[in-house]
């Protein structure tokens, strides 16, 4: 890649909502081989009535990234932006760690082992929401 | 040279009593010796949070108008056992709402139960309470609905049969699924080990033959002074002990009693464990006399030198097999990850260690500031010596042998 191009590479987190008939379209791979735009699945979910939600950092050119969104619009994909999608609620936290074993990339961890505080590391966090079952005292929520 | 507690009662009245806690002590120890500690220091403070099943609430609502015999008891939905005298009830901290769906979408998510009516009167939060009777001619009335306050209650104090266990299992999942237990979420092939105790701060560990906590002990319970009002459900005192009398698997328990409407909701949660079902979190601390040298070299145990035991919560557990995987130390357990069958596995906690610092350094201020006296225990909690076990349960048949 060229620095011109380099200059031009955008990052962006969205929430990708898909309707039951998109069910079976291959969109992601869509984005990667017509748009070369590299995704990251950081989560994703099929609900009961077959309707799913996808969370997925994409990164490429920016014009790409503009094609490849324009693309889910074509398509009647609902998405938008996702900054911070998991909050912990501190006062209902007891920093007991029982989320930091099930936390896949460490945002939820002791890292003082004299006061055993447990942190929320919020750059960390890639909103898989497996926190939020594991926590006995309800103290991670999804903002969406 | 020894003292008495009401040596160092006097010396708490004075402002005068020196005081460290459970974790403090054990620098102070290694750098000015056991004797030396001994004759400077009064009080060693303790202190836990974690969940803790065998915990509930005895509630008196007072008499409505006309009288009501309660029978059967829901509070906000969940069931309250009812059959004392009229309008007293028992709220157990794990039953669920009767409609809730339990375990039937596995993992079930268990969001409200006892323990979390017993969070909301600490609250101050109402709650709904719904009853039915059969009606007697002194106690006419058959439905009542009403909402009630912890304010406008004439009693509610806890009654935990079962407390701050002392030691505890650490759980692993040697199967290929994902368990869910009381002990957290437990990955496949050993892929995390879950433990629940303050370990070096943890009161039973720092007293582990019950010299001084007995029945009559004032103890920290979720915010206020509580009592040990009698020797816990289970208690083990003939449980396996190392070379310092330190229990390596779950051994001593207390009951504990305390006023609710001087409790906090910092030191008593409700906990929902997805899976396996609703709990408690309780807060409790013993304050612990330095009558002797002996009880000076007991506070200062130290992480390293208390052991767990590992135990399989695929397998061995449910179905009470003896098996052990192997014994880890809190040390090593608290310091993130624990070596189990040559494997690096890491750790967590269900109970929460920063919150039974916290608990006994509350205790050691309460001591410090002179509003906190010890206690003396009225009888001893039956000791290793008594040769009380903790007993199965095996199934039979009426006067005859077991099954197995």
């Amino acid at each position: 890649m060229t620095e011109h191009d380099t200059k031009n590479i955008a990052t962006r987190n969205i929430m990708l909502h898909y309707p039951k008939r998109l069910a079976d379209k291959p969109i992601i791979s869509t984005l990667i081989k017509k748009y070369d735009i590299i995704v990251n699945i950081t989560r994703a979910r099929i609900d009961q009535d077959e309707e799913g939600t996808l969370v997925i950092e994409i990164s490429g050119l920016k014009k790409n990234i503009d094609a490849g969104l324009a693309y889910l619009d074509d398509l009647g994909i609902t998405f938008k932006p996702v900054s911070k999608v998991i909050k912990r609620i501190d006062e209902r936290c007891t920093h007991c760690s029982a989320c930091i074993v099930v936390c896949p990339t460490k945002a939820l961890a002791v890292r003082d082992r004299e006061s055993m505080v447990v942190d929320f590391i919020e750059d960390r966090c890639i909103g898989c929401g497996l926190c939020i079952p594991a926590c006995p005292y309800t103290a991670m929520e999804m903002s969406e | 040279m020894a003292k008495t507690i009401q040596e160092i009662n006097e010396k708490i009245k004075k402002n005068k009593a020196c005081v460290f806690t459970a974790e403090e002590i054990i620098q102070y120890v290694e750098k000015n010796g056991i004797k030396r500690a001994a004759q400077e220091v009064d009080v060693v403070t303790t202190g836990t949070f974690g969940p803790m099943c065998s915990s509930g609430a005895f509630l008196n609502f007072g008499h409505s108008s006309p009288r009501m015999k309660i029978q059967k008891a829901w509070l906000n939905d969940v069931h309250a056992y009812g059959a004392l005298a009229a309008c007293d009830v028992y709220i157990g901290a794990t039953e669920i709402p009767d409609d809730d769906p339990a375990n039937k979408i596995h993992p079930g998510k268990f969001s409200y139960g006892g323990g979390h009516v017993i969070e909301d009167l600490i609250a101050g939060r109402d709650v709904f309470l719904r009853a039915t009777s059969y009606g007697t001619d002194c106690y006419p009335r058959k439905k009542l609905e009403t909402y009630i306050n912890i304010k406008e209650l004439n009693q509610a104090f806890l009654l935990n049969p079962r407390n701050s266990y002392q030691n505890y299992n650490v759980a692993v999942n040697k199967s290929e699924r994902v368990i869910y237990t009381y002990l957290g979420i437990l990955q496949p092939n050993i892929g995390n080990a879950n433990y629940s105790s303050a370990g070096q701060l943890s009161p039973l560990l720092n007293d582990p033959y019950y010299r001084t906590i007995g029945i009559g002990t004032k103890i920290f319970l979720g915010g206020a002074v509580g009592y040990v009002s009698w020797q816990g459900t289970q208690h083990n005192p003939t449980a396996k002990r190392d070379k310092g009398g330190v229990p390596v698997e779950g051994a001593g328990t207390i009951c504990v009693t305390g006023d609710m409407k001087q409790m906090s909701t910092r030191y008593i949660r409700a906990v929902s464990m997805i899976g396996y079902g609703v709990s408690l979190s309780v807060g409790l601390g013993i304050p612990i006399p330095i009558i002797d040298e002996e009880m000076m070299k007991f506070v200062s145990v130290k992480d390293e030198d208390i052991s767990a035991t590992v135990v399989d919560y695929s397998s061995a557990y449910p179905n009470r097999e003896p098996d052990i995987v192997t014994r880890v130390n809190y040390r090593d357990l608290r310091s993130g990850t624990v070596t189990i069958e040559g494997q690096s596995v890491p750790t967590a906690s269900l109970s929460s260690y920063s919150l039974a610092k916290e608990i006994a350094q509350n205790l050691k201020t309460w001591i410090e500031n002179g509003s906190l006296l010890l206690s003396e225990k009225v009888e001893s909690l039956p000791g290793a010596e008594s040769g009380q076990t903790f007993k199965p349960l095996e199934i039979r048949e009426k006067g005859g042998d077991t099954d197995d």
